[in-house]
């Protein structure tokens, strides 16, 4: 049970950042709807916004989820520009319509956009009206996953934050793990808190609004997603404890997430030995076998969902690779503290994004693997850069012992396929 | 406020960038929001582009909006005309930057930027989608760079309305370049798709243009017939009569006779060989743009023999030459951009195949009936490698694969009807050449609604019954001995008889009276 080793030349926490501000080649916070409406199965994601946004939404998932889409876009129209207030009288119809239509939804949520936010629709007082006209059955709330104010993750970050305050009161000891994870992981992860001895665990967000999640200032609260900054303010405000731990990426950030937990509800080392031993071998199996394309090359990483840091700290420490630029959209101390920590010094930290100034830069260190978005990756592709798509990381279970294998895999295929192929493009 | 899921066309703005990531030499200066950069990736992944598209966005941010938006902008000009150095640029605003009124094209023609010309867009998000802005920017470019000039020495034309993220584009105008070189025409320019700002500016000199893309390039051959006497050209090649009726047409406005060479032309034969007759009366849908529903509503009834049984399209533009077209067909038109609505008529109208966009194609999937795919909006398995057009003669060899391969083979057909119960061979397999892709079983198909049902309530069965007409058990279960592949058809065509008779039950008699009825 012992601490994860600082690297000997130190952590990057300190580094300098490169802070910029230009073009981002990111998504919006409206992205998180194509995650956040699976895995609340009673939810649906209501987007106030203009043609745009519905068009994201249907290209952002790369394919269209023709199973019952529990999300829409209320596409605002000129009439609605013109007058606000019928703009909520047209809301109110277009809610009851589909709550009417939609019996299993029980929570709706009303999603700000660029344009909803900057001709000021007031879905906050909405949120509030409709919560009075369809209660109790459902509970409306709503958050912005506009673009002017918020990257990528973000939208999920904004989402969960305004689910706290209405998170019934407790004063009970108990765990909260937040940040939404691919059902078979929750149940993993579940798995080893309860070998560990604790329990019960609470998840936020729950799977179902009936799976009530209460908070107080006994909650001990845990982050599973580095991209939530919000939320984090949000509990710390109701008086919940957050507990500060590298994130359960790889073998060595799940160990030290788990055992960041253990030390808070007094975890026996036996018990906790008992619980890890075996998974944390066969990641460490599945590690070895995975990275063995990884072993000695660089990455690059372009911000995307705020999952860079801790990830460049998985693939340096556990898979042999250098890091040569870590960018992220927004860095939290509080948050992405640990896992810098323990990121080896000596790549670039930077923060924001002026996507033409670094592409120079991704040009000019030719690494082996760039970590990129959509838009980015076959244009990179074709000037002979390895990359791999940034999205993938957010829409594939990655998270702890036994998907470690399968995180190396995601960064070694790019790779292992330019090694396999014996053509070259013809231009 | 309208509730949406899905969506056929995107916002004006993307239409401005299929134009620009089209062309060479141009630059799109888009205010607009971060996250408006989403669509990138419809050129870089679904059509595998290997540049990103030329498109700088300004970025701005909730906290920008306070002070000063409009410096963000001036410094992406500059930035992108020192960066990438184009002929020219186009600027315009995005959903979100219409709505704060910066004056992008006011703020460009008032910057110093090296002479180039600067093309403002108004594109009027909230009111107008893709394709008028792909029309728009494209008439915007060719009004402000072509010049007037003499025509060229031998006879030549422009192909007008190719851009990126088209259908088949890429190979309709190789094809039709061919075609046209065989008649002896040179093509001038094509454009959007692969033109420069340089070739915009010497299209006059082309004796006529040919316009294969009405969706995206119609203002801009009405504006050149008007300005520079250039005629155009009406019809859409696709498909052989089409085909044959455009080489007409081009002769018609040069004063000649054309015969064109059509020794590559296969799909006369093989729609006539015998093994096609299964394909006779096929019950097919289309639904799509305008201009490619038209088009391939005539491959379908006159060139494969198939009974077209419905078509729409979901840009208005288009409504009313659709609508004459259908009613010549003798069929409703359907002119709606909300793919519920085209779902529920496919299902309410059971064809045996749809030919349609990406959406009809989940449409398809999900009510268990076969899809090809013929218009945009499509996805990245809708971008062939190989040479595909849908576009003169060439093209009209390949509709005919097209349109033949979702479906179940004629002598399969035949052999699921005979050994339906086969527990290898049974119907419910689908298509032996589609091994991943074959229908489930049909209570499968029936219970998949149960994971939250549609925003219409629950998905009902393919070939629901008809309010009023009541099964009885011996019928339905033979009904369930007909082949998937007909059986909505059965169903469909059984209920109409009871209805037209006054019967309020089904019995087996009544099937099989039903089923000599309609006997063909």
């Amino acid at each position: 049970m012992n601490a994860p080793t600082p690297p000997p030349g130190g952590g990057c926490r300190s580094a300098p950042v490169l802070k910029e501000r230009g073009q981002r080649e990111v998504f919006c916070g409206l992205t998180g709807i194509i995650w956040l409406h699976r895995k609340m199965q009673d939810a649906f994601f209501l987007v106030v916004g203009s043609r745009t946004c519905a068009h994201l939404l249907q290209s952002a998932a790369g394919v269209m989820i023709f199973a019952e889409p529990r999300f829409g876009t209320a596409i605002l129209e000129e009439g609605d520009l013109a007058g606000l207030a019928d703009a909520h009288v047209e809301l109110d119809r277009e809610v009851a319509r589909l709550l009417e239509r939609r019996p299993d939804i029980r929570q709706l949520f009303l999603v700000g956009s660029c344009p909803s936010e900057v001709i000021k629709i007031d879905l906050s007082r909405a949120a509030e009206r409709l919560s009075q006209v369809h209660a109790p059955h459902v509970r409306v709330l709503n958050y912005s996953g506009s673009g002017i104010e918020t990257t990528f993750t973000e939208g999920e970050d904004a989402c969960l934050a305004s689910m706290v305050p209405v998170l019934p009161e407790t004063t009970a000891r108990e765990l909260l793990v937040v940040g939404a994870l691919p059902d078979v992981v929750e149940d993993q992860m579940l798995a080893l808190l309860s070998d560990m001895g604790v329990g019960p665990v609470r998840c936020l967000p729950a799977r179902r609004i009936d799976h009530e999640t209460a908070i107080g200032p006994n909650t001990q609260f845990i982050l599973a997603q580095p991209f939530l900054g919000e939320t984090h303010a949000a509990l710390e405000r109701r008086g919940a404890t957050h507990i500060p731990a590298p994130f359960p990426f790889g073998e060595e950030g799940t160990t030290a997430w788990l055992k960041a937990i253990a030390q808070e509800f007094d975890v026996p080392p036996e018990a906790f030995a008992a619980a890890t031993d075996a998974p944390r071998a066969r990641a460490r199996r599945a590690i070895a076998q995975a990275s063995e394309h990884l072993n000695g090359r660089s990455i690059f990483f372009f911000p995307d969902s705020q999952l860079e840091i801790p990830l460049a700290r998985f693939l340096t420490r556990e898979c042999g690779m250098s890091a040569v630029e870590v960018g992220s959209p927004y860095i939290h101390d509080a948050i992405h503290g640990p896992d810098l920590d323990l990121l080896p010094a000596g790549p670039q930290i930077s923060e924001g994004q002026d996507v033409d100034l670094q592409l120079d830069r991704v040009r000019a260190a030719r690494p082996d693997l760039t970590v990129c978005g959509l838009g980015l990756a076959n244009p990179l592709e074709a000037e002979g850069l390895a990359t791999k798509w940034a999205i993938e990381l957010v829409f594939t279970p990655v998270h702890f012992y036994e998907q470690a294998g399968d995180l190396a895999g995601l960064f070694s295929r790019p790779l292992r396929r330019k090694s396999l192929l014996k053509v070259e493009a013809a231009e | 406020m309208k509730l949406t899921v899905w969506t056929y066309e995107g916002p004006p703005h993307v239409g401005a960038m299929r134009v620009a990531t089209g062309m060479k030499g141009l630059h799109y200066i888009l205010h607009a929001p971060q996250g408006d950069t989403y669509a990138d990736l419809l050129f870089t992944m679904i059509e595998r582009r290997n540049h990103r598209p030329p498109v700088s966005y300004t970025t701005f941010q909730a906290r920008d909006l306070g002070s000063d938006t409009a410096h963000l902008f001036k410094d992406a000009c500059q930035d992108a005309v020192d960066r990438f150095q184009p002929e020219a640029i186009i600027v315009g605003a995005s959903c979100t930057a219409e709505l704060i009124q910066d004056d992008p094209g006011g703020m460009a023609e008032t910057m110093d930027l090296g002479g180039i010309p600067v093309i403002p867009l108004e594109l009027p998000s909230y009111q107008r989608k893709e394709n008028f802005g792909a029309d728009e920017t494209f008439y915007q470019i060719v009004r402000t760079l072509a010049k007037p000039q003499e025509r060229t020495e031998r006879v030549s034309c422009n192909i007008l309305g190719g851009t990126a993220l088209g259908f088949r584009h890429r190979d309709d105008i190789q094809e039709i370049t061919a075609l046209l070189y065989d008649l002896g025409i040179d093509v001038n320019v094509a454009a959007p798709l692969d033109a420069t700002p340089a070739d915009i500016a010497r299209m006059p000199a082309a004796h006529f243009n040919v316009l294969l893309y009405p969706e995206t390039g119609e203002a801009a051959a009405r504006f050149l017939e008007k300005n520079h006497g250039q005629p155009y050209t009406k019809i859409v090649p696709i498909g052989v009569g089409a085909t044959r009726d455009f080489v007409g047409e081009v002769g018609k406005i040069l004063g000649k006779n054309f015969s064109p060479d059509e020794s590559r032309l296969r799909l006369p034969w093989w729609s006539a060989s015998v093994d096609s007759t299964y394909l006779t009366g096929k019950r097919v849908f289309l639904f799509g743009d305008g201009s490619h529903v038209m088009a391939m509503a005539r491959v379908a009834r006159d060139e494969m023999g198939f009974e077209v049984v419905g078509m729409g399209c979901f840009n208005r533009e288009m409504a009313r030459p659709l609508r004459t077209m259908a009613k010549d067909y003798g069929v409703e038109a359907l002119i709606t951009d909300d793919y519920l609505e085209v779902e529920a008529t496919i299902e309410r109208l059971a064809p045996e195949m749809i030919m349609g966009t990406q959406m009809e194609r989940h449409i398809g999937k999900r009510l268990g009936i076969p899809c090809a795919v013929i218009s945009a909006p499509v996805h990245v398995q809708d971008f062939p490698a190989r040479y595909s057009p849908v576009m003169g003669f060439e093209g009209a060899n390949v509709l005919f694969d097209t349109l033949v391969h979702p479906l179940v083979m004629g002598l399969e057909e035949h052999l699921l009807t005979m050994f339906r119960d086969d527990f290898e061979f049974h119907d419910a397999a689908g298509p032996s050449h589609h091994g991943g892709h074959s229908p489930k079983p049909l209570e499968e198909v029936e219970n998949t609604g149960a994971s939250g049902g549609s925003i219409v309530g629950q998905m009902k069965d393919g070939a629901h019954p008809a309010d009023n007409v009541i099964w009885l058990s011996d019928a339905e279960r033979e009904l369930k001995k007909i082949p998937f592949f007909v059986r909505g058809k059965a169903r469909r065509n059984t209920e109409a008889f009871a209805a037209d008779r006054g019967l309020a039950e089904i019995s087996l008699d009544t099937l099989y009276e039903a089923k000599a009825h309609y006997a063909r």
